[in-house]
């Protein structure tokens, strides 16, 4: 424990050539324009798979003991909630400014479904 | 005295779960590391936390933005040849900041190696791209602002969130980086004039300077993909 982390080279190369190698994938699907679901799909992954090497083998975090994995890594889980809360907020946001604050030469769905269901 | 680790009671350390009930019931020391680098953890914590705030409220606000948000492909491409090359600058940015990462992760391993030597020319090394990051991400600035004319509250290409967002992720970003880059030369220089080797031989600072490092890095993944690809 006194001599800390100490690993051999040829782990930090093989890392360091793949998070190149990811990098170039991740800037192909922008250079390739790849579009909707395909887009965001691998750009998680590649963006995952980077992060996660990053942090599992260049900041040693497969080497630490639990406590100190588990004290650094949980807390961001509880991210998730907050992303969701706020995307729900940012939808909420988008649909009233749809209903009050838009020029009269766009008519939201909504304001459509009402008249239909005035006009039977 | 300064020793809090294995030995307080003689007992080998235990594994798994059972290894984490122990650590944090002891009545000492509930991680098993130097103190600078369980506070550096921490302290990473904490700044995961203020760059979420950050893509989260970018992602508030270009969710609710009515106008269309600006094509960030187009935005940051730059001509090459006459060619406009989409997102030229951003990724040669992404790879040097990943090469910078190499260099660091090395310098960590030649210290606890005791080469004060290689640490410190790996370390400036790494420096040096941190620098020439922030030159960059300086030119892409002064391309937005003076030839885009995007301005915080506004730009010409579309959605006016646009450009608060930008300014507030990039620059934070940007500061984190130049912050490092005094720091990795506050302690390469350190390890050069053998500041270290008096004190007991110890180079597990050059850890925790690699791991605030590291940590600018893994941000700029999550800034690339979110602001730039998305």
């Amino acid at each position: 424990m006194s001599e800390g982390q100490q690993h051999p080279l040829s782990i930090y190369y093989s890392i360091w050539i793949l998070l190149f190698v990811v990098s170039g994938f991740s800037y192909a699907v922008d250079y390739y324009q790849l579009q909707g679901t395909l887009r965001w799909t691998l750009i998680l992954i590649f963006m995952f798979i980077k992060a996660g090497f990053i942090t599992a083998i260049f900041m040693h975090m497969t080497w630490e003991r639990m406590a100190l994995q588990l004290a650094i890594l949980v807390p961001p889980i509880f991210l998730m909630i907050f992303i969701g809360i706020m995307a729900i907020e940012g939808d909420y946001t988008f649909l009233t400014r749809i209903e009050f604050f838009t020029e009269s030469d766009f008519v939201p769905f909504i304001i459509i479904l009402g008249q239909h269901i005035n006009f039977f | 005295m300064s020793d809090t680790s294995v030995a307080q009671t003689g007992e080998p350390l235990k594994e798994g779960l059972a290894g984490v009930v122990a650590d944090y019931s002891a009545d000492k020391t509930a991680f098993q590391v130097p103190w600078g680098k369980a506070m550096m953890w921490i302290f990473l914590l904490s700044d995961t936390f203020i760059f979420s705030c950050f893509l989260i409220a970018y992602m508030t606000v270009r969710m609710s933005a009515q106008d269309p948000w600006p094509l960030t492909s187009e935005v940051f491409s730059l001509s090459m040849g006459g060619q406009p090359i989409p997102l030229l600058l951003i990724a040669i940015m992404t790879f040097i900041l990943i090469t910078s990462s190499g260099t660091m992760a090395m310098a960590v391993n030649y210290g606890y190696r005791k080469d004060k030597k290689k640490t410190f020319y790996l370390m400036l090394a790494t420096a040096i791209l941190g620098a020439s990051f922030v030159g960059m991400q300086v030119f892409e600035w002064t391309k937005l602002i003076v030839d885009e004319g995007v301005r915080p509250w506004g730009n010409p290409m579309g959605a006016a969130q646009f450009g608060s967002a930008f300014f507030m992720i990039t620059g934070f970003h940007g500061l984190h980086v130049s912050a490092g880059v005094i720091y990795l030369l506050v302690v390469a220089f350190r390890v050069k004039n053998g500041f270290y080797e008096r004190r007991g031989n110890d180079y597990g600072i050059v850890e925790v300077a690699g791991l605030y490092w590291h940590f600018v890095d893994l941000v700029w993944v999550f800034i690339f993909a979110f602001f730039y690809l998305w």
